[in-house]
């Protein structure tokens, strides 16, 4: 019997010739990526020294990247504090994969990776959060873990006892129509799927739909998987990964024996068709990300802020989709409209291309990259009673600072045009 | 045996037991101070000592869905609390196993708060009720690490025994 494209990744990364589901492995990691968590992930490092008479060194300071993105700039002494400890840490170990919070090279996480080029095919890529599901757009097997499991890694350089995933493949067909995104079909899977389908298992993307798709699109995917309770996401890589990594990211030398595909005779244990084009807008409704309904169900619910960003639609192709609505046009009175680019590398193309200029004379408000109101805990927290409509990928209760408040979730294209009327609406009736 | 001091239903994410605007407080020893921050009167609770350690939450399937926030996992270990579960999220079940919180996977779990459960290897018997419902054993490797006492003495053995081998 075949391999699925984890069990072929983690057979290279541990060097084991027959890795199937169920087996536990401790693959070798080639890229472990924290945010400003690395806080806590280097207290629980040095803990694993402690009365070792080891000096506490990581394994390979090439090899972790470290991006402040969730309270940036910070919004307290004490988050400035721990990213201070950070900073001193990272100097003293000498990683290099550091980004600051600076203007050209500063952004989200699952952003900063891809466009660097620190994600490559057939790669084992850890991070403390739990969207690193995102980078297998890329073709790598990439995974959220806790900050002690972290510790271990930044000490052993292997993920510690991880059972090899299942592996759910999604065959997707059909073009998506005008109006409708790669946002639109990961939020209607997570709806069939519900919040806990994939638990413990991999999404492989197939069809003609995926292989048409731009790298940003496979990242939007990737990225909602965890929404469905999935171990990762992933995509084999094709010519649009060999594009990507050349033209955006910068990485000239891929390797042809890292470009792996599943083999046709893989055990799947469970397979799943999507057509596309049958698709409309979708909104996931509060209070879990898996309360899908097709925009027209909840056309008309007053809106109070739009949220267009994040690492799940924060690159230019979101921006622009944005834009495009907006241009020349107001966003409503009585809705306030946040934008936070992916990263400052987006931002500056955005400015660019004038979509910056777009977002700011129709009202919206342009913010710095990072996490911004994703989290709730920076900036655009909701007031009592208050609804949101965010391209973000969490909805849960108080996830944007408020308890008292609702989120619902939906592509740029839904969100943009909901700004102009200030309740939901499906953009089809906007153009 | 231990009461249940809470009953929650499914997805239960971990912006509810440690909502994200207390990230910034990462330490084990500070972070239960905010354990379910948004239930303030359970959150009361558990600050005022009222609520002994051994006690139990009770929830649903997909506890600890969300964020890989370590801190919902450190937080309940904090007050000594036992989660108990039809299922967990991947994330959260390993965070538990690496700090040593206890967690039990109990698919077809019955019980309502003030119940009595007591728990074994095999098996969770609702003293209330007189019910008894087979437990799921955590998996070889989780169970590896629960056996070494954390993942942080799980981890410290392998490094030295991986220098010792390189030198
Ligand atoms: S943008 Fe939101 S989902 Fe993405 S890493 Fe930041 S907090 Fe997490």
């Amino acid at each position: 019997m075949g391999f699925t494209l984890v069990e072929k990744i983690l057979g290279r990364a541990t060097g084991q010739r027959d890795v199937r589901a169920g087996d536990v492995v401790e693959p070798r990691v080639s890229m472990a990526m924290s945010h400003e968590n690395a806080a806590l992930v280097l207290n629980q490092f040095q803990e694993i020294f402690t009365g070792t008479g080891l000096e506490p060194r990581v394994w390979d300071r090439e090899r972790i990247a470290i991006i402040f993105d969730h309270r940036v700039p910070a919004e307290s002494s004490k988050t400035a504090t721990n990213q201070k400890k950070v900073r001193e840490f990272v100097a003293a170990q000498g990683i290099t994969r550091f980004h600051d919070i600076r203007g050209d090279e500063g952004g989200i996480c699952h952003q900063i990776l891809p466009e660097n080029g620190y994600v490559r095919p057939a790669w084992v890529v850890v991070g403390t959060d739990s969207h690193t599901t995102s980078h297998g757009a890329l073709g790598a097997f990439s995974f959220g873990i806790g900050a002690t499991e972290m510790a271990a890694v930044w000490a052993l350089g292997r993920a510690l006892n991880v059972t090899v995933p299942g592996t759910i493949k999604v065959v997707v067909e059909g073009e998506l129509r005008p109006g409708v995104a790669p946002k639109d079909l990961i939020l209607h899977l997570i709806g069939r799927l519900t919040a806990q389908g994939a638990n413990f298992k991999v999404i492989e993307f197939h069809g003609e739909t995926i292989r048409r798709m731009s790298t940003s699109g496979r990242l939007t995917l990737c990225n909602m998987t965890v929404e469905a309770g999935a171990t990762s996401g992933i995509v084999p890589p094709d010519e649009e990964t060999l594009r990507y990594l050349r033209e955006e990211a910068g990485v000239s030398e891929i390797p042809e024996d890292t470009l792996l595909s599943p083999d046709a005779d893989a055990h799947y244990q469970e397979e799943l068709a999507v057509d596309a084009s049958t698709l409309e807008p979708q909104v996931a409704c509060p209070h879990s990300v898996d309360n899908v309904k097709p925009v027209s169900a909840v056309a008309g619910t007053r809106v109070h802020q739009i949220v267009i960003g994040s690492c799940t639609n924060g690159r230019l192709d979101d921006l622009e989709a944005a834009a495009a609505i907006l241009r020349g046009r107001k966003v409503a009175a009585g809705t306030r409209m946040l934008v936070f680019p992916a990263s400052f590398r987006v931002y500056m193309a955005a400015l660019e291309r004038g979509y910056v200029g777009d977002l700011l004379r129709a009202g919206a408000v342009v913010m710095n990259p990072g996490c911004g109101p994703c989290l709730g805990v920076h900036q655009g927290a909701l007031g009592d009673g208050e609804v949101a409509l965010a391209t973000t990928n969490r909805n849960f209760k108080g996830r944007m600072g408020n308890p008292k408040s609702e989120v619902y979730l939906c592509s740029p294209a839904v969100a943009a045009a909901s700004a102009l009327t200030g309740a939901i609406t499906d953009p089809r009736e906007v153009n | 045996m231990g009461k249940v001091v809470l009953q929650l239903g499914d997805d239960i994410s971990t912006d509810i037991i440690y909502p994200g605007r207390f990230m910034a407080t990462v330490l084990p020893t500070e972070t239960p101070q905010h354990a379910f921050a948004d239930h303030p009167e359970f959150n009361q609770r558990l600050r005022a000592g009222e609520i002994q350690s051994g006690s139990i939450i009770l929830a649903g399937h997909n506890f600890g869905c969300g964020s890989s926030r370590e801190q919902a996992a450190s937080c309940l270990k904090g007050y000594g609390l036992v989660v108990v579960a039809r299922s967990f999220a991947r994330i959260f079940l390993q965070n538990a196993v690496n700090l040593g919180l206890s967690v039990v996977i109990c698919p077809t779990v019955e019980a309502s708060e003030g119940d009595e459960l007591e728990i074994s290897a095999t098996a969770v018997v609702n003293r209330s009720s007189g019910q008894s419902y087979p437990v799921t054993p955590l998996p070889p490797a989780q169970q590896a690490i629960i056996d070494a006492g954390g993942l942080i003495p799980y981890a410290r053995a392998k490094l030295v025994e991986r220098r010792a081998a390189a030198r």
